[in-house]
C-alpha cells in the first residue's frame, strides 16, 4: 500500500464505496423479497440472486480496500463456497418443501413432477 | 474522499440492518420450517456481510476466516433443515410410516441373524467367505 500513488489510492476507494453501496442495496432486497414475496419457492428466488451477488460485491470492495493477495485469496474462497453452495442450499430447501406438500398446485405455472414423484420413490425401492 | 467512504460506509450499515430485521420478521412469521430456513440463511449472509463491511472500513484482516466459516455453516444449516423437513410427512417418500420403517428393520436384523448363523460350519471354524460378518 505505502508505494502506491495516490490516485490509485483515490480510484480504489471510490470503487470500493461504490460495490458496498450496490451490496447494501442487493442485501436490502433479499430481506425485502425474503418478507414480501407471497410464498416458499419465491422466497428462495428472491433470496438467493441477490443474496450471492451482494456478498460478492461487498467481498469485492474488502478487497479494494485492503489490496493483499493472501486476503483477496481467501475472500475468493468465500465467494466459491457461496456459488457452489447456495444453488445446493436453494434446490434442497425447494425440493423438501415441494415433497412435504408446502407447494400447490396454484404456486406453479408449470409442474413437471404431477405424482410423478411418488412412482420414483417407489421405483427406486427402500434404500432411496 | 474520506467523506465519500464515510457516508458510503453508514448508508450501507443501514440497509444491511434494515434487510437482516425484515429477515428476522420472516423467521418469527414464517408459517413453515422452510420458510424460516430460507429468512435464516439471509441472516447468516446478512452478518456476513456486515462483517466483511467493518473489514472494509477499518482495513483489518484477521476478521476474514470469520467469512468462511460462517458461508459454510449457513449451507450446512440450511441443508440439514431441509433433509429434517423432507422427513416430517409420515407417509413421505417410500410411503411408509415410522412403525413400518422399525418392523421392516427389526426383520431384516432377523433374517441376517438367520443366515450367518447358518453359513457358520461348526466343524471348520472360519467357515466360508459366505460367513464373513457384514
Amino acid at each position: 500500500m505505502g508505494g502506491e500513488p495516490g490516485w490509485v489510492t483515490a480510484v480504489a476507494d471510490a470503487l470500493a464505496a461504490l460495490c458496498l453501496l450496490l451490496g447494501g442495496f442487493l442485501a436490502l432486497s433479499a430481506g425485502v423479497g425474503v418478507l414480501r414475496f407471497p410464498n416458499l419457492l419465491a422466497r428462495v428466488h428472491a433470496v438467493t440472486k441477490p443474496q450471492v451477488l451482494g456478498l460478492i460485491l461487498l467481498l469485492f470492495a474488502v478487497a479494494l480496500r485492503v489490496r493483499s493477495w493472501p486476503v483477496v485469496a481467501m475472500l475468493a474462497l468465500v465467494v466459491a463456497f457461496q456459488l457452489v453452495t447456495s444453488p445446493v442450499a436453494a434446490h434442497m430447501v425447494g425440493r423438501a418443501a415441494y415433497r412435504t406438500g408446502k407447494v400447490g398446485p396454484e404456486d406453479l405455472d408449470l409442474d413437471e413432477l404431477p405424482h410423478g414423484d411418488d412412482e420414483n420413490e417407489s421405483a427406486r425401492g427402500p434404500s432411496a | 474522499m474520506e467523506l465519500v467512504l464515510v457516508v458510503a460506509v453508514v448508508l450501507t450499515a443501514a440497509m444491511l440492518a434494515v434487510g437482516a430485521t425484515l429477515a428476522v420478521v420472516r423467521v418469527e412469521r414464517g408459517p413453515s420450517m422452510l420458510d424460516r430456513t430460507v429468512a435464516f440463511d439471509v441472516l447468516t449472509t446478512t452478518l456476513v456481510g456486515a462483517v466483511a463491511l467493518e473489514a472494509a472500513w477499518s482495513r483489518r484482516t484477521e476478521t476474514i476466516p470469520i467469512l468462511v466459516v460462517l458461508s459454510l455453516v449457513g449451507f450446512v444449516g440450511s441443508v440439514v433443515i431441509s433433509r429434517f423437513a423432507a422427513r416430517e410427512r409420515p407417509d413421505e417418500g417410500t410411503g411408509r410410516g415410522r412403525a413400518d420403517a422399525a418392523a421392516e428393520g427389526a426383520q431384516r436384523h432377523q433374517a441376517e441373524r438367520q443366515e450367518r448363523g447358518a453359513a457358520v460350519d461348526t466343524e471348520h471354524h472360519g467357515g466360508s467367505p459366505d460367513g464373513e460378518v457384514r
